[in-house]
């Protein structure tokens, strides 16, 4: 294996840590747009971190911070506006292309914006992504009984005295968070899908929260290794690859639990 | 401020709560003293729900103190677990959100809510009574001052109502825990209650059940003066009329 492949293989790895949990509160919680719009937001956080020349990692971490937040604000307190948040992901899709293309000199490729470049990483993205996920992942379990009541029902965390409003707001930086170490891998369009296919896959053989994510992170791993394998022996984008790997994991679980 | 008020595990003073433009409770006292079972009742829309996560610290008032007793520990029992289909979730597992109780807790906490060591079961598995009772269970386990039920007996038939708060009543005098609850088996309920106290965006009487149901006030007092409690218990388990309410 070359060195490309093997980095690619432990930063999708390395990832894997952080959407594994995170994508287990998405599907629990119907957040499945909000990481989408989120994700699509971040497009918005290149082309303003390209054009005030800042690092485009700050750019995308401050622009998915700051939607995520506006975002939770907006959804807070009843259910979940399918249209608005609808709306928003797509516009904010739609602005972040114009805002990219409008950029002097072409300096972006579009294409490993929107699906990622994951076997174009170097050594210190493979260490960001792997102290980032590390990070992610502390704090969800630090937060996990609660978020998992919370889930289930916020008045049953109230009542024992803990503040389900907290840890929403938690669990928005973690997904923001996420989606920003993200982007370089599996780029603004695919970022939902490697939150919510692993986790979906696990569903059907898990009897208890913790295992549902403990069998998405196996699963997402699987999906990273296989996905790695198709695209060079078929020399498919590696992150499409990644995500068809994870969905025929999925279809395959289905058809096994049954 | 009155001694009483002072010692009681939760007291609520001039409550107002507004959605959406709506008062939906106004003004309203209440107070929870140790030990005490406290039933609400009251017709849909009154803001039955409402009152209760108040006092949970889920509603914040627009007006009005919450006050609780220092380390107070609630027990809460919702109306119904909205379990959605991709939470795996086993009744042990549930048990111990979000404490994790100490050994041997578990299969306790469930004898003492009628059900068998049923916690390797998947909670969606549950019947309506099982569920009820595993709520019951979760509820116990945290060791409460003050249980909070919401209709605990909704979907249950009326002998599973009656035997339900007989286990409430027995439970309160095992644990000396007050208890808080709102239903809608006027009747049964009553029964098992110190002081039922009546709603409907305020609070239109309370007493022991006895002097409530003794009043000439009754029919009055339950049904605003159109519909006698017996009218509003069987509207509520017989045909469905639509009054322009909705349940609080």
């Amino acid at each position: 294996m070359d060195d490309a492949l093997i980095r690619a293989l432990l930063a999708g790895t390395g990832l894997v840590l952080a959407t594994a949990p995170l994508g287990c509160f998405v599907i629990w919680r119907r957040m499945a747009f909000f990481g989408d719009a989120t994700a699509h937001a971040a497009l918005l956080g290149v082309a303003l971190a390209l054009a005030l020349s800042l690092p485009v990692g700050l750019g995308v971490l401050a622009v998915a911070l700051v939607f995520a937040l506006l975002l939770f604000r907006l959804t807070r307190g009843g259910e979940a506006p399918d249209t608005v948040l609808g709306v928003l992901s797509h516009g904010a899709l739609a602005l972040g292309l114009m805002a990219v293309a409008l950029l002097p000199d072409a300096q972006v490729d579009l294409e490993a914006l929107l699906f990622g470049d994951i076997l174009d990483v170097g050594p210190r993205d493979v260490a960001l992504v792997w102290a980032g996920s590390a990070g992610v992942l502390a704090v969800a379990l630090w937060r996990w009984q609660g978020l998992v009541t919370a889930s289930l029902n916020p008045d049953l965390a109230r009542a024992a005295g803990l503040r389900p409003e907290r840890d929403d707001a938690v669990l928005t930086l973690l997904l923001a968070l996420t989606v920003a170490l993200s982007l370089k891998l599996v780029g603004a369009l695919l970022i939902s899908a490697l939150l919510i296919l692993p986790a979906a896959a696990a569903r059907a053989f898990a009897r208890s929260p913790e295992a549902m994510a403990v069998l998405a992170a196996a699963a997402g791993a699987v999906s990273v290794a296989a996905g790695l394998a198709l695209s060079v022996a078929l020399g498919t984008p590696a992150g499409p690859s990644i995500i068809a790997a994870a969905a025929v994991l999925y279809a395959l679980g289905r058809v096994v639990a049954r | 401020m009155s001694g009483l008020r002072a010692m009681s595990l939760v007291a609520l003073e001039r409550i107002v709560v507004a959605e959406g433009g709506r008062q939906i409770l106004s003004g309203v006292d209440l107070a929870i003293d140790r030990g005490e079972i406290v039933t609400i009742v009251g017709p849909n829309g009154s803001g039955k729900t409402t009152l209760l996560r108040t006092v949970l610290g889920a509603v914040r008032p627009r007006a009005g103190r919450v006050r609780q007793a220092p380390g107070l520990r609630i027990g809460y029992v919702p109306q119904r677990l909205a379990l959605d289909p991709t939470l795996p979730m086993s009744v042990g597992r549930f048990m111990a959100l979000p404490a994790r109780p100490p050994a041997g807790a578990v299969p306790a906490a469930l004898a003492e809510a009628g059900l068998p060591d049923i916690a390797d079961q998947p909670l969606a598995s549950l019947s309506a009574g099982q569920m009820q009772r595993a709520l019951l269970a979760r509820a116990l386990l945290s060791d409460p001052d003050l249980l909070v039920l919401d209709e605990p007996t909704a979907g249950l038939d009326q002998p599973g109502s009656a035997a339900f708060y007989r286990r409430i009543e027995s439970l309160r005098n095992a644990r000396g825990c007050a208890v808080l609850m709102v239903s809608h088996d006027l009747h049964v309920v009553m029964a098992a209650s110190d002081r039922v106290i009546c709603l409907n965006g305020h609070v239109c009487c309370e007493g022991t059940p006895e002097s409530v149901a003794s009043a000439p006030a009754y029919r009055a007092l339950f049904g605003e003066g159109t519909r006698g409690a017996l009218a509003l218990y069987r509207h509520e388990h017989g045909h469905s009329h639509d009054h322009g309410t909705r349940d609080g």
